[in-house]
């Protein structure tokens, strides 16, 4: 997201759902969207059917690899190189978008020499898929003006994750498919208010609507909304309260809905930092990992108990609605929180979701023309500026909000966490169909839970055999960080030396795995998709 | 797009005197429902590809018998729908239907949304008038999910096509022969599949319901309420399905606005969570490195005493904030204002890169 907003100046899936089913060429990159996003791949399995080409890039074979008119595997870690070379090929072979170019972006010919050396060849040989398979990809997505990028997790949650992105937009520039119905760069996001969160400014460098805390007229007018001087200095990203805790500059945390012990890269490292802290108050549905640090615990309220909405990852809003009286003493987030402030001494006017909804509208313009009234049977995109505006389907129609869009070199680096002979495989973690994220919720859904309740590792039968298992058998998979042991579970899925953890399981937490040294400099992104592993059998009575 | 509208050729036709341009290419059902005109159909449904199976469909045209699902517009066609020949073929096409149905609507979970019991009410039916051998199936689908009752499957065919066609799974097919044809998956296996439920969405009658909604209410004793699913970024409207403080099913509406009425397993069956005995009731305190119930009043003043001292001591970057992507957006302002106003720190972040 980071990257994308300083490319175009916003950060956002730049085109919709709806648009899906009039793509001509569907590039998925990272995005295991059959299972993390079951009904945009409806979506895409449409657009299949009305002609469609997919083109699927991922280091494991996934679902939608059944509609993809190629497949291209690479090693993980490697997507740069990939993407670079696609760029390559488009550019040599004309396929690219010069009047488009010439009127919408800048930095080009610089950018050009940077992926000189990304011949298929040298593509092949970066990243292991054919050079065959690289000219058709970019063929394909060069050769179409109607054509869109579908990315997820697995381009982000890397050591080099804003690279990767920056090499997704050049893509997208070369050719111009952007700014257009049915083309875009779209981030698949996570969450259901993954959008929101970040639109109403739960980021440590930006105010509600990305507006910056370090630029002294926006500084002021927050101050002048909110009748309290603030802080210019931004804070700490989420990756970093532990080190900071253990360290001694954070003291206290204050954790709503969120479960970052099993969260953040290296599980371990993390527990120390949250039970270092001198307070940490943590408001849930449930008494999470984290919740059994804290030192106080406020019960509060599930979605089907409360009013407010979703941002979803198209950029509209949506209702939520109350249902349900929440159980117990449990209440809404929003009144802990108002009751909290009022005793830290600061008065929040205690409105209703339709007045805070409101005064957020007033702080940033793209939501401002939205009213709960307007969403009331279906909702609304933003940017959305007045009343009678009727929404934003896609960005960028007619040009860049910051100008130019430029060109940034991605330049290659091979990604830390390669194999050695104590490590030798390479471990990527997601997504299952049947359950959510940490599983807070989802592990205690009985009827899921009695189908997809047990933790295991991917693997090639190749690599089992030369291991001396077999598929369920148990076994430990280590890191330099700490071990699990789970289930294996035998499948082509994976590549040989590859194996995949789903992140679901707290018994078998894979970020007991991951490393937390690994971080994207930029976005502060874990690199949670490569680790270096080893996998040893487990005996029975072990 | 409008000038593909206008480019597009239509052809005049008369449905039950009423004379109408349509589009070529279209087939009678969807010219008349255009018009206003309801034509009964079970195997049809606006996500999948036409089969003509069940029959119910039938119109006159020009004086013969057609299935209006599969039959195109023509120029200067003569529709009737309704005259007493078609209704009395309707009539005995949805009584063949039945004379192979358990008729155990009393206590079908599908009662009052069912599609064929709908059709024996406007039609009056409360006997078959044919009485021969009827299917009868022992063996039940030991999946957790569905409930595939397919004594109650009229072979329309609808979930075959969903599964194959929307869902890209084929997860079953039609089986066997003759009156022994049955649909299910591969080798009469208990299903094994992507549990979206597309299937007993577009089921219309109760050989496929939730496991979990059997027995739990009836569908006019229940209050709906529209919202958005909490899982994952797609953002589908769901409309969660209230009994006694409970939530005993969820649908989603066919025209909502991102999913067109279609669910993943997660969104359709993922709701037990809300009402697991597991949540958190009361606020708790930790005393004696133990948490312990307490008040509302005693944990907010806990915590809001101790952020004061740390605040006084440390500064307020000592305090850091970190908030839901689960969460409303209006909680999440709230959130990020707490920590920005009232502690005085931009140390607010949330889960966005995980």
């Amino acid at each position: 997201m980071a990257s994308l907003a300083t490319i175009f100046g916003s950060g956002a899936m730049t085109n919709s759902i709806r648009e899906i089913e009039g793509n001509e060429v569907i590039f998925i990159i990272g995005s295991n969207t059959k299972e993390a996003h079951p009904v945009i791949a409806n979506a895409m399995i449409r657009a299949h059917r009305k002609g469609a080409k997919i083109i699927v890039a991922d280091p494991r074979k996934l679902a939608m690899c059944r509609f993809a008119e190629t497949w291209l595997r690479q090693r993980p870690g490697t997507d740069i190189a990939l993407l670079n070379s696609i760029s390559h090929v488009i550019l040599k072979e004309g396929l690219h978008n010069a009047e488009f170019i010439e009127a919408q972006t800048r930095q080009f010919d610089d950018w050009k020499k940077s992926v000189e050396e990304f011949t298929p060849e040298a593509g092949e040989k970066l990243t292991g898929v054919p050079k065959e398979k690289i000219i058709q990809a970019a063929r394909l997505y060069g050769g179409s003006r109607k054509a869109a990028i579908y990315y997820g997790m697995g381009i982000t949650q890397h050591v080099n994750g804003t690279a990767n992105v920056n090499a997704i937009a050049n893509l997208a520039l070369l050719t111009g498919n952007i700014g257009r119905e049915f083309t875009g760069i779209n981030a698949l996001r996570g969450q259901n208010n993954v959008q929101g969160a970040c639109d109403a400014g739960c980021l440590p460098n930006v105010f509600p609507g990305y507006q910056r805390v370090d630029i002294p007229e926006i500084q002021e007018k927050f101050e002048a909304a909110w009748g309290r001087s603030l802080s210019a200095r931004p804070g700490i990203a989420a990756s970093e309260i532990a080190q900071k805790a253990l360290d001694g500059s954070v003291r206290a945390a204050y954790v709503m809905g969120e479960n970052p012990v099993l969260g953040d890269a290296n599980v371990s490292h993390t527990k120390k930092g949250f039970e270092a802290l001198e307070l940490l108050i943590v408001q849930d549905i449930f008494l999470t990992e984290t919740g059994k640090f804290a030192d106080v615990v406020f019960p509060s309220s599930c979605f089907a108990e409360k009013n407010g909405t979703f941002i979803n990852t198209e950029r509209r809003v949506q209702r939520v609605r109350k249902a349900l009286a929440a159980p117990g003493m449990a209440r809404e987030d929003s009144w802990v929180i108002t009751e909290l402030s009022r005793r830290m001494g600061y008065e929040m006017s205690c409105s209703s979701p339709e007045g805070i909804f409101e005064e957020l509208g007033s702080l940033w313009s793209a939501l401002e023309g939205i009213s709960y009234t307007r969403i009331e049977s279906r909702g609304v995109q933003w940017p959305c500026p007045t009343k009678n505006h009727p929404g934003t389907e896609h960005l960028y129609k007619g040009g860049f909000p910051r100008g130019r869009a430029a060109f940034t070199p991605a330049p290659f680096e091979r990604s830390a966490g390669s194999t050695d002979a104590a490590y030798p495989f390479i471990l990527n973690s997601g997504r299952n169909l049947f359950q959510y994220h940490f599983g807070s919720m989802t592990r205690r859904v009985p009827l899921l839970e009695s189908h997809a309740g047990e933790a295991y590792i991917e693997m090639h039968p190749d690599d089992i055999a030369r291991a001396g298992m077999q598929d369920c058998d148990r076994a430990k998979v280590s890191s330099a960080q700490g071990s699990v042991v789970l289930r294996v579970r035998s499948t082509d899925r994976v590549s040989p030396g590859t194996v995949f953890i789903p992140m679901h399981y707290a018994e078998a937490a894979v970020n007991m795995l991951t490393s937390d040294t690994s971080i994207d400099s930029f976005s502060k992104t874990p690199g949670f998709k490569i680790t270096a592993v080893r996998v040893q059998p487990v005996r029975e009575g072990e | 797009m409008s000038n593909d509208r206008e480019k597009q050729k239509t052809v005049r036709l008369r449905i039950n005197s009423q004379v109408i341009d349509v589009p070529e290419g279209r087939t009678i059902l969807e010219a008349a429902k255009e018009i206003g005109i309801y034509i009964p159909a079970l195997c049809n449904h606006p996500m999948i590809s036409q089969s003509g199976a069940c029959r119910v469909c039938i119109v006159e045209v020009n004086g013969t018998p057609v299935t209006s699902c599969t039959t195109l517009v023509e120029k200067d066609m003569e529709v009737i729908t309704n005259s007493p020949y078609i209704e009395d073929l309707r009539r005995d096409t949805i009584d063949l239907i039945l004379s192979d149905h358990p008729y155990d609507c009393m206590v079908c979970q599908k009662t009052g949304e069912c599609e064929l019991q709908e059709l024996a009410y406007s039609y009056n039916i409360r006997k078959p008038l044919f009485s021969g051998e009827r299917r009868i199936y022992d063996k039940k689908d030991g999946n957790r999910f569905i409930e595939r009752d397919m004594e109650k499957c009229i072979l329309c065919g609808r979930c075959v096509k969903i599964c194959d066609e929307v869902q890209g799974v084929g997860a079953i097919d039609f089986a066997y022969k003759g009156f022994g044809t049955k649909v299910c998956p591969p080798f009469e296996r208990d299903l094994d599949c992507e549990f979206c439920g597309q299937c007993v969405m577009a089921c219309p009658t109760g050989a496929l319901v939730g496991r979990d909604w059997i027995g739990k209410g009836r569908y006019w004793k229940i209050r709906e309420v529209d919202t958005t699913c909490s899982y994952c970024g797609v953002g589908c409207s769901i409309t969660l399905h209230v009994k006694n403080n409970e939530i005993i099913r969820v649908s989603s509406r066919p025209d909502s606005v991102v999913n067109k009425g279609l669910l993943c397993v997660k969104g359709r069956f993922g709701y037990g969570f809300i009402s697991s005995p597991d949540r958190l009731k009361q606020p708790l305190i930790r005393k004696d490195g133990r948490l312990k119930a307490a008040s509302w009043e005693e944990a907010l003043d806990f915590a809001a005493d101790k952020l004061k001292k740390i605040k006084e001591a440390h500064g307020p970057d000592a305090i850091t904030g970190l908030s839901s992507a689960r969460c409303t957006t209006e909680e999440n302002y709230l959130f990020q204002k707490f920590m920005r106003a009232a502690v005085g720190t931009n140390n607010v972040d949330h889960c966005a890169r995980l």
